[in-house]
Formats: structure tokens, C-alpha cells, sequence
């Protein structure tokens, strides 16, 4: 394939792809650590609602109002699991449960009530985005790598995954030691002084930065599948926390770029006419390699921990 | 205003026509197939609540997370093996047949994740739920590619789609609902115990891991019939809101149990009425919105677990401290500044606006006194280590002592003695 057809077609979604897949894979080592993974799975839900409230109450498909409202979205179900937690007395998995599906749930009927039907919004969009169409009309060739004016007509998702992904990253690279330590030891981390429960709703919210900007570029099923499979193939393949980061990078462009390879060309190969959603293409992979980590990976079993029943 | 009346006429109008239609709609007269929705309704929440208590108990509420998204693949296949086949592909049973497969597929994989590697039950969970949608979602879009016209519908498996719900798919989930009820009769004292303490039921020679699985199996089957109606993304809400709330209500299981089917059932009758009441209102995330409305009364008001319960119980204990320091603080001669203790003691009659203890005032004061005279004896002996333990500066001593006890306490304190001029 040519540089003209590659440039301009594939090159941006195989870009944010794997920029989406990195930047949720990061904060998702600490969120698979801490037994948290879930909190993935609530915000991405939730993210729904956020957005079809800030488009109701400005009135205008925009990329701002949108991510605001679901940022604050998230934040809602995060302060609401934790209260529901504490004043019911319920386990998180539960309170998770109740809070998620009854504000996804709130999230579709007021879709279906406001006359969104000129506007694209829909569920279908919000579950698995739209990668394939985040194309860079401007490019001619990789000529245009170089050329200022084709490089402002980027698709603005990369520029805002780009951002995300630099805020992850910087949130991770500050405050590592006591991510670190709270992580692993909350009670010690505690006892030198690190304010071990704001640093984890600080994870969360991180979390969820990314996961909106994510959302907006390749809708929220794939959000999940980063936030938790790439972490959890690397815990099967190292005993620290820093080769579990780089293993789970590693596996995040994998998967990223393989899956969205094999959306794109697979069925080609295959004799089909058409090429199948890349998101949906993007989470099996990183599903093969989890299955692949979990059955040969190195650091697979669990050791010094009794069973549960 | 010139409009101001016939506008108001106008609203009135339709307040009373919404009215007559939620009236319709709860005495099931909307017709033939807002009657199906309502009855299917009713009977998956029934069931979905009944199971679901169990999955609460084994704090395992979203192992039904992945369970339900894991139907996605199987439903693609289903349809794409009955139209190679030949067949209509959208045969309800196939279908649920097919989804049915592959949740069974992701919950083996969820199973084997958990117990033989290192990864917690959450992380499982995510990475299951995740990999089987997307790949459905593959496969929707080979779907969406191949016969082009004939797929409409799947995508209704998402949220549910109630419009063209036939005799023989509301068959389908009353028949699901009822077997999935027979089940849990049979295996419910079983699969209460291991809830609640698997050692013990092992210990007890119990199946533990079968018997998870068969309720993780029951589970599978109210997300297989609850697809048509609320979606796969919804299910889970009716599986974990209704225990949830039921919890609120009582301490015992079998009650729960009980507690939460009404709801469920409750939450999917009025839900299924309210939508088919008005257009734009649709079944799955109505029937969600009034379980949540279920719970959350719950929430503020059950007795015992509920916040306001708690709020009561608090402001009574605070009320309890207050009124026993300002007696101690009068036997002592001391002056109390806070402002409630003030108050309290003088709505008791125990003080004077001033401040000034009554009679019956300084008579409590006294006995306060001696009475926490009397606990440091008791805490002083190990004689009395019990009692002593259960100190905590309010309880009164006649509650843990007998008359007799206290005389002897009493005579080891002495009676007043007299104070040298």
C-alpha cells in the first residue's frame, strides 16, 4: 500500500487507537491492582448520560460541553457509589451495580425523549465509537508529515487523546512513588503521610479523563477492554510494578494496532467485502493476548495465596 | 394573556388523557401487546429478582455484568448459523439458545481466570465482559454486511426492544421465568449456605464450586430471557437493584428472597405500564428508573438500615450523652456552658431556665454520680469482669447487675460521711 492511501486513511485511526490504548492501559495497572477494574466498567457507562445532559443543556453537538458533562458524570457515580457504599452498608461491587445501570439507564430515556434525531448521538455510537472515520483528509502522502497546512486539518480526537494520554502519564510519573505505595500498602502509605484515599479518588478521576477523551474518539466497550485486559496480561508476565507497566504498554499497541489491522484488511484477506468494526476488532485481541498470558505467561499463578473456595 | 385559558385547558386535557392512559395501561386494557410486555415484564423481574438475592449474598452481584454482555456473541452466531441455514434468523428461541452458549462460554472463562491465575474476580470480570462484547460487536458488523435488510433487530438485544413482541416470544420468557423459579425452589437452601459460608457448606460435604455454578447457570438464564425485553446492558440492574433494595427490609434470607421478587415483579409491572402509558418511553430503562426508585426509598427509609433510621438513632444516643454529662457536671457543682445540654436538661424538667438544678434534678444528679461511683468498682474488680466489659459510660448498672450486687458494691463505697467544719 502507498504512502497516499496510507497517510490520509488509515494512519490517524491506527494512531489514536493506539494512543487510547496506552493512555487507558496506564492508570488501569493501578485500577487492576487495587482491585478497582470495575471502576472502568461504571464510568464508561455513565458516560452516556454525561453527554446527552451537556448536549440538552447547551443545545449543540460539541467536544467540550460533552466531555465536561461526562467528566462530570463520572465524578456523580463515583461520589454516589461511595455514599451509597457508606450510608447503605452495601458491598462496591453492588453499589457499582445499582449506580451504573440506573444512571445508564436514566442516560437512554432522556435520549429518547429530547429530539436528538437530527443530531448524531446515539447508543450505538456511545458503545462502540466510530474509529474508522477519524480520517485526515488533508494528508496526500508522508510528505505531509512535514506540511503545516495538512497537519492543522488533523482530526482534533488526536490532538485531545494526545492530551489526555501526556495528563496520564504526568498524573503517573509525579506521584509514583506514593501510587506505588498506597497501591500495594495502603496502611503503610497511610502511616508516612500520604493521603492514601485522596490519591485513589485522584486515580479515579484520572481514569476517567481518559476515558472520556477515549470515548469521544472510539466509544466506550473498548475503553474497558484497555482499562483491563493489557494490565492483566502483563501481571501474568512480571512480579513488579514497572514491568508491568511497560509489558501492558507493550500489549496496548499491540492489540491496538493488530486489531485495528485486522478490522481493516482481515476480512479482505478473508474474501469479504467489507471490514468489521476496529473497536470491537481492537478488545478481541487484547482478549487472545490476555488468553495467551493467562495459559503461558511466567507469572501466571497465583503464589503464596491460599485458593478461595 | 388572550392565550392564557385555552392553553391551560390544553395541559389540563392532556394531564387527565395521560392519566386515563397510566390507568389503561396498569389495568392492562393498552391493548394486546402492551398486555404481553406487562405480564413478561412482571415475570422476569419476579425471577430476576429471586436469583439475584443469591448472587447479592455471594457478594458476586456483577459476575452478572459479564455474564450478560458475553450473550452478545452467541446471539450473532445464532442468527448467522439459522440464515446459513436457510432459516428466518430471528427466531426467538435460536437466539436465546445461542446467547444462552456463549454466556456459558465467558462464565467458564471468568471460572478458570479466577482459579488458576493471579488475577482478582474483578479484573476477570471486566476483561470477560469486554472481549466477548467487542467481539460481538464484530460480528454485528459481519451481520450488518452480509444479508443486508434482514439483521434489524439484533441491536434491540442491547436495550431491549418490546415494539413486536409476539405470543410466542412472550411464551418463550414466561416459560424461561417459570423454569428458572422451579430451579431455585429446589436448590435454594443449598445455594443459601454456600452464600453465606462456603467453608462451612464444603465442610459440610456440599458441591461448592457445582453449586456456584448452578447459580451463576440460573443467572445466565434470566439474562437469556430478560434480553428481549430490558437488553443486555439493563439485565444487570434487575439482578442487583432488587436484592439490594430487599436487603434494606429484613435480616433473613428467606425474606430477602421473597422481598425482592416483589420488587423485581413490582418494578417490572409498573415500569412495562408507565411506558406503553405514553411514545418516547422506553420499557428497559423505565423498568430500571422505578427500581431505582424502589431503592432509593429504601435507602432513606427501611427501618434499621435505612439513613434516616440512622440519622434517629444517632440524634437519640447524642441526646443520651448530653443529658448524662450535664448530670454529672450538676453533682459535681460544676456550671455547664453548652448550649443542649442546657436545653435538653431543662426540657426534662431537670434544671431551671437559669441553669439552677430542680429538685428532681439534683435527686438524678446523685444517683448519676453514685452510679458511675459504683461502675469504677465494678471495673476495678475482676470479680466482675463481664459486667465490666460492657461499660461504655451510659449504660445503666441495674441493666447488668442485680439488686443484690449492687447492695454489696454499694457497702464497699460507704455511706456520706461527715465533713470535718
Amino acid at each position: 500500500m502507498s504512502g497516499s492511501e496510507f497517510v490520509p486513511l488509515s494512519l490517524t485511526p491506527l494512531l489514536i487507537g493506539i494512543l487510547t490504548a496506552v493512555a487507558c492501559a496506564l492508570p488501569g495497572n493501578f485500577l487492576v491492582l487495587r482491585r478497582q477494574a470495575l471502576i472502568g466498567d461504571a464510568i464508561s457507562h455513565v458516560v452516556l448520560p454525561g453527554i446527552v445532559v451537556a448536549f440538552l443543556l447547551t443545545g449543540i453537538i460539541a467536544a467540550w460541553p460533552m466531555m465536561l458533562g461526562a467528566a462530570g458524570a463520572a465524578v456523580v457515580a463515583v461520589v454516589l457509589i461511595e455514599a451509597i457504599r457508606r450510608l447503605g452498608r452495601i458491598e462496591p461491587g453492588a453499589a457499582m451495580g445499582v449506580v451504573f445501570t440506573s444512571m445508564f439507564a436514566g442516560g437512554v430515556l432522556l435520549l429518547e425523549q429530547s429530539d436528538t434525531s437530527s443530531v448524531h448521538l446515539d447508543v450505538e455510537h456511545a458503545l462502540y465509537g466510530n474509529l474508522e472515520s477519524l480520517i485526515w483528509l488533508d494528508a496526500t502522502g508522508w510528505s505531509s508529515l512535514f506540511d503545516p497546512v495538512a497537519l492543522a486539518g488533523l482530526p482534533v480526537e488526536l490532538i485531545r487523546i494526545l492530551i489526555a494520554l501526556a495528563g496520564v502519564g504526568g498524573f503517573i510519573w509525579l506521584f509514583w512513588r506514593p501510587l506505588k505505595l498506597s497501591t500495594f500498602d495502603e496502611g503503610f502509605a497511610r502511616t508516612v503521610g500520604i493521603r492514601a484515599d485522596l490519591l485513589g479518588f485522584a486515580l479515579v478521576i484520572v481514569a476517567a479523563v481518559a476515558a472520556v477523551a477515549a470515548f469521544d474518539a472510539v466509544g466506550s466497550i473498548i475503553v474497558i477492554a484497555m482499562f483491563i485486559c493489557p494490565p492483566a496480561a502483563a501481571r501474568m508476565m512480571t512480579n513488579t510494578l514497572e514491568g508491568q507497566i511497560g509489558w501492558s504498554v507493550a500489549f496496548a499497541v499491540l492489540s491496538a494496532s493488530l486489531g485495528y489491522v485486522l478490522a481493516g484488511y482481515g476480512p479482505l484477506w478473508l474474501g469479504a467485502a467489507d471490514a468489521v468494526s476496529a473497536a470491537g476488532m481492537i478488545a478481541t485481541v487484547s482478549g487472545m493476548i490476555l488468553a495467551l498470558a493467562a495459559r503461558f505467561g511466567p507469572c501466571r499463578a497465583r503464589t503464596g495465596a491460599p485458593l478461595n473456595s | 394573556m388572550a392565550g392564557g385559558w385555552p392553553r391551560r385547558r390544553w395541559t389540563s386535557w392532556r394531564a387527565c388523557w395521560a392519566e386515563a392512559m397510566l390507568r389503561d395501561a396498569l389495568l392492562l386494557q393498552l391493548g394486546y401487546n402492551a398486555t404481553l410486555v406487562a405480564i413478561g415484564a412482571t415475570l422476569l423481574g419476579i425471577s430476576a429478582g429471586v436469583t439475584g438475592t443469591f448472587l447479592f449474598l455471594r457478594k458476586r452481584a456483577l459476575v452478572s455484568d459479564a455474564i450478560s454482555h458475553a450473550t452478545l456473541p452467541g446471539v450473532c452466531i445464532a442468527f448467522m448459523v439459522m440464515v446459513s441455514l436457510g432459516g428466518d434468523g430471528r427466531n426467538l428461541a435460536g437466539l436465546l439458545a445461542g446467547s444462552a452458549l456463549s454466556a456459558w462460554v465467558g462464565l467458564l472463562c471468568l471460572n478458570w481466570l479466577t482459579r488458576n491465575t493471579r488475577l482478582a474476580e474483578d479484573a476477570a470480570i471486566g476483561s470477560v465482559l469486554s472481549v466477548f462484547f467487542g467481539f460481538g460487536i464484530v460480528l454485528l458488523t459481519v451481520i450488518q454486511t452480509m444479508g443486508a435488510g434482514r439483521q434489524a433487530g439484533l441491536e434491540g438485544f442491547l436495550l431491549g426492544s418490546t415494539a413486536g413482541m409476539l405470543w410466542a416470544d412472550a411464551l418463550v420468557i414466561a416459560l424461561g421465568g417459570a423454569c428458572t423459579l422451579a430451579l431455585i425452589l429446589l436448590i435454594r437452601r443449598p445455594m443459601t449456605m454456600v452464600a453465606f459460608d462456603p467453608e462451612y457448606a464444603a465442610a459440610r460435604g456440599l458441591p461448592v464450586y457445582r453449586i456456584d455454578l448452578a447459580m451463576m447457570g440460573l443467572v445466565m438464564a434470566v439474562t437469556v430471557v430478560g434480553l428481549k425485553i430490558v437488553g443486555l446492558i439493563l439485565i444487570v440492574a434487575l439482578l442487583i437493584i432488587p436484592p439490594v433494595t430487599a436487603r434494606f427490609w429484613s435480616e433473613r434470607s428467606d425474606r430477602v428472597v421473597m422481598l425482592s421478587g416483589l420488587v423485581g415483579g413490582l418494578a417490572g409491572y409498573l415500569g412495562a405500564a408507565i411506558s406503553a402509558s405514553a411514545p418516547n418511553l422506553p420499557t428497559g430503562p423505565i423498568i430500571v428508573l422505578v427500581a431505582f426508585g424502589f431503592f432509593a426509598v429504601s435507602l432513606l427509609v427501611a427501618p434499621g438500615r435505612g439513613v434516616l433510621a440512622a440519622v434517629l438513632r444517632h440524634l437519640r444516643f447524642q441526646r443520651r450523652v448530653h443529658l448524662r454529662q450535664g448530670l454529672l457536671a450538676l453533682a459535681q457543682g460544676q456550671p455547664i456552658y453548652e448550649r443542649l445540654t442546657v436545653r435538653l436538661l431543662h426540657r426534662a424538667g431537670l434544671v431551671r431556665a437559669d441553669g439552677v438544678a430542680t429538685e428532681s434534678g439534683r435527686a438524678r444528679a446523685a444517683k448519676a454520680l453514685r452510679d458511675e461511683k459504683r461502675w469504677e468498682i465494678v471495673r476495678a474488680d475482676q470479680a466482675h469482669e463481664a459486667a465490666a466489659a460492657l461499660y461504655d459510660g451510659l449504660r445503666d448498672i441495674e441493666t447488668v447487675l442485680t439488686r443484690d450486687q449492687i447492695d454489696e458494691i454499694d457497702r464497699r463505697i460507704g455511706g456520706p460521711q461527715e465533713v470535718p467544719a
